[in-house]
């Protein structure tokens, strides 16, 4: 992966404009020696880092817009950072950039129950604007694997999903309006508590774009009332093909389950060894979870079991208690960490159509043996959005690149069946350099002729999103 | 003009120098195009390219007669979540509704307080854009977050960024039945308080309505035993409010209000004003409608006024948006302004996507 070649220029002014910096925030919100930049020379996608020229920490939007009126007066470039929590280095500085982290923007700036809306400074993590609210028996929907520390921010930036989804929408549908600063400094509300904002939907177009058309800086989001209770069962099948056909027949029998989570073979022995949820020994395992009332719950229960009866499962547990749930989920949530357990991995987010699943999983185990590495596939099998997690030694010379390319196979794989590069992560800069298998340069163009109406300049997370031979033209207008 | 397939489209829009007006139905357009445009017909767009029922997804042709799309969805028990309205009767006109027009609109009936609007359930669009190029965004899987989201951007731009060609949408199983809730004699206030306790319930309300003549209507909708107990569950967590008449059977009921059909051949200017449900009674304060009714638990009003009333000189400054959706009101422009910074971006972007400035000119401002 390469970055583009920073501006010497812009380097060699740091001291000024830091100074600059300085004068618009107050003291404790500018760092940049190089012990206090260090935590923010990447994100979760650790494999890259760099430094930058200095990061703030603005604490009201006011702040954000000054900061960005003096990089964009100065053409200086800046990468906005929510909790730096991206797996596809949606926040890696490039060393003449100025991070802009709102870690500080944490506040609840209003709660409205009977219009059911939350507004929030966007530095904010997901679990705690559902904490804000829970009390009343509220939530928010959206809810990423992360969302213990990731940010509302970049929840927005890159449009994030999680488990719930497929009942709930991801943050597109739960998105009502944004303070918005522009890269020129200019303040902008897009949407607002309201459904209809008229005019071009701008608010959809902010949201999933990484950080390159403006800092939201606040947040409107719809907070939607509890359900009564949840419950989730475990079904095990002897075939990968078998557990898919089974997702395809819940589905078109009218059940809409808030969460269908696919596990296969190589991650189920993963997260056994690790830790122990006592889940059966085979293939491919499902776990359904639906919502309602007791008797809803236990009536979609015996609809699910009825059609996995008819594919013949190995096993099938449903849980009778909050103790039984959390075993069923403890696997799949583990499975993460019992892959850190085993070795360095890649985490990747693809999404295909649900019916491509058996043949994908097949080339995937294809390619896993082409290359020689490990792959373990957990996935949200209702809506098709596959985290095939390669496994590698970091420290082992070259063994990064094959699975970089092992990864991009499969991503090119979904592509060909088609889906896409990216369900739920973002491009960052980790899919890139992909961009141009999924699309046409007229595609591209589009999009890359929206970016040039909101930031002309080309300055905000510029060499992320586009193949930098692509955006090439337009970003050397900032140097 | 009638193109039959993306290349001619794009033939058109390379050549053409002169404003064209994008007609799918003609069914729902709102405010006026440049006199003279030249109508391009989306007729020849039309057809199924892909119907996956056991993932949810259908992709189409813009073209395609809603009415068509509706049909083949219910073979398979399944439809469009958003509960696309025609406003055919409404609007005095012929034809019949196209899913590119239903797009162009963004249009969503009394199911947008559960399941979003049209924007919400699109997946992908394939449109030729004012220079003639053919452009393509989204695709047909559920979760897509690779690159900007020209999806939503097309959703509700009436036209004047592209024309579409082709959409995509995630849909949903038609449940197996529903119960329609009815409460008598709220004032407005009171309506919008009992609607937000149903919403804010965990019942699922699907949908919650109130006119002044009949009262307020609430839908879930489910499983035939799920929906059994949440209406009677509804009943009694709303009993503050009265004594709930609950119906096993109200299909025509909740189409009358998608429908707009309390409007139909009523004489008078019809606004749509979207607000924060605790404002819509404010709202009706100041505008003293002939009559109205309210959708999306208070969120969206629709205000029958005296011919040619501007709702939004008697509204003064407020929080929320008001469009001009029949009759001259007053001149008025139909959509209403924005702050000069969104401007500032909408016309950049219509500089982008129709730089000869001919698609639906004179359209959304």
């Amino acid at each position: 992966m390469e970055m583009p070649k920073a501006n010497q220029m812009i380097i060699d002014a740091k001291p000024s404009i830091v100074a600059g910096l300085a004068q618009l925030l107050p003291k404790d919100a500018v760092l940049h020696y190089l012990n206090d930049t260090r935590p923010y020379e990447c994100d979760a996608l650790a494999a890259y880092a760099c430094q930058p020229l200095a990061v703030v920490l603005p604490r009201t939007t006011e702040q954000v817009a000054a900061v960005l009126r003096f990089c964009h007066a100065h053409a200086i470039p800046v990468v906005p950072r929510g909790a730096g929590t991206s797996l596809a280095g949606g926040s890696l500085p490039t060393a003449d950039s100025v991070v802009l982290s709102v870690a500080r923007m944490v506040n609840v700036l209003e709660i409205d129950y009977p219009n059911r809306f939350i507004r929030v400074q966007t530095g904010r993590t997901n679990v705690s604007v559902t904490a804000a609210v829970e009390d009343e028996g509220f939530f928010y929907a959206p809810d990423p694997s992360s969302q213990l520390a990731c940010a509302i921010a970049g929840n927005i930036a890159m449009n994030s999903g999680g488990a719930h989804c497929l009942k709930y929408g991801v943050t597109t549908n739960n998105l009502l309006g944004v303070t918005l600063v522009q890269m020129d400094g200019t303040i902008i509300q897009i949407g607002g508590a309201y459904m209809d904002s008229g005019g071009l939907d701008l608010l959809g177009l902010i949201c999933g774009s990484e950080g390159q058309l403006g800092i939201v800086t606040e947040a409107t989001l719809r907070i939607l009332p509890k359900p009564e209770g949840a419950r989730p069962v475990l079904i095990g099948f002897d075939a990968n093909e078998v557990a898919g056909a089974c997702v395809s027949d819940i589905i078109k029998a009218g059940i809409l389950p808030v969460a269908i989570e696919f596990m296969d073979r190589p991650c189920i022995v993963a997260t056994e060894d690790f830790a122990k949820a006592g889940y059966p020994d085979c293939e491919a395992l499902l776990i359904v979870e639906v919502e309602g009332s007791d008797n809803e719950i236990d009536l979609q229960l015996a609809l699910i079991k009825e059609i996995a009866m008819r594919h013949n499962p190995v096993a099938f547990r449903e849980s009778k208690s909050a103790e039984e749930s959390q075993k069923i989920w403890l696997g799949r949530k583990s499975a993460f960490g019992a892959m850190g357990n085993i070795a360095d991995y890649m985490c990747l987010d693809g999404t295909i159509p649900v019916s491509a699943l058996p043949l994908v999983l097949r080339r995937i185990g294809e390619l896993s043996q082409h290359y020689g590495l490990g792959v373990a596939n957990v996935f949200h099998a209702g809506d098709g959005n596959m985290h095939p997690l390669i496994l590698y030694n970091a420290n082992k010379p070259g063994d990064l690149e094959l699975c970089e390319a092992f990864g991009n196979d499969i991503l090119r794989l979904c592509v060909e069946v088609g889906g896409c590069l990216t369900g739920e992560h973002g491009v960052g800069v980790e899919k890139r350099d992909l961009m141009t298998v999924q699309f046409a340069p007229a595609d591209l163009e589009a999009q890359l002729n929206v970016k040039d109406v909101f930031d002309p300049k080309w300055l905000l997370n510029a060499a992320k999103v586009f193949p930098l031979d692509v955006s090439a033209s337009r970003r050397a207008t900032s140097v | 003009m009638r193109p039959q397939n993306e290349a001619e489209l794009a033939q058109i829009l390379v050549e053409a120098q002169l404003p064209v007006e994008i007609i799918g139905g003609g069914t729902r357009a709102i405010g006026d195009v440049v006199a003279g445009a030249t109508p391009l017909y989306t007729d020849g767009f039309a057809g199924i390219e892909l119907y996956e029922p056991g993932a949810l997804t259908l992709v189409a042709g813009a073209g395609s007669l809603l009415s068509d799309i509706n049909d083949q969805l219910a073979v398979e028990k399944q439809r469009l979540p958003f509960e696309a309205p025609d406003y055919a009767a409404v609007l005095g006109r012929e034809g019949r509704s196209t899913l590119g027009g239903v797009v162009a609109c963004n249009a969503a009936g009394p199911r947008r307080v559960q399941a979003g609007a049209c924007r919400d359930s699109m997946i992908g669009v394939r449109f030729v854009d004012g220079a003639g190029t053919i452009v393509k965004n989204g695709g047909r899987v559920m979760k897509n977050v690779t690159g900007l989201d020209l999806v939503k951007l097309m959703a509700g731009s009436h036209g004047t960024l592209g024309v579409l060609t082709q959409v995509a949408f995630k849909l949903l199983p038609v449940p197996e039945a529903s119960r329609t809730l009815f409460f008598d004699g709220q004032d407005p206030a009171t309506a919008v308080s009992l609607m937000a306790a149903a919403l804010g319930s965990p019942y699922e309300v699907t949908a919650a309505s109130f006119r002044p003549q009949s009262g307020t209507v609430l839908r879930v909708e489910g499983f035939d035993a799920a929906v059994k107990y949440r209406a009677s569950a509804l009943a009694k967590h709303l009993k503050f409010y009265g004594q709930a008449q609950i119906s096993e059977n109200s299909l025509s009921v909740w189409a009358d209000i998608r429908d707009l059909k309390p409007f139909v051949g009523q004489t008078g200017d019809l606004w749509r004003v979207s607000v924060k449900p605790s404002d819509a009674a404010g709202i009706l304060a100041k505008a003293a409608p002939l009559d109205y009714m309210l959708d999306w638990g208070g969120g969206l009003l629709w205000l029958l006024l005296p011919e040619n009333t501007d709702l939004r000189l008697l509204l003064g400054t407020f929080e929320g948006h008001a469009t001009l959706f029949r009759g001259k009101g007053g001149g008025a422009p139909s959509f209403q302004p924005q702050s000069p910074a969104i401007i500032t971006l909408t016309q950049g972007l219509r500089a982008k996507f129709d730089p000869k400035a001919i698609l639906n000119k004179g359209r959304m401002g």
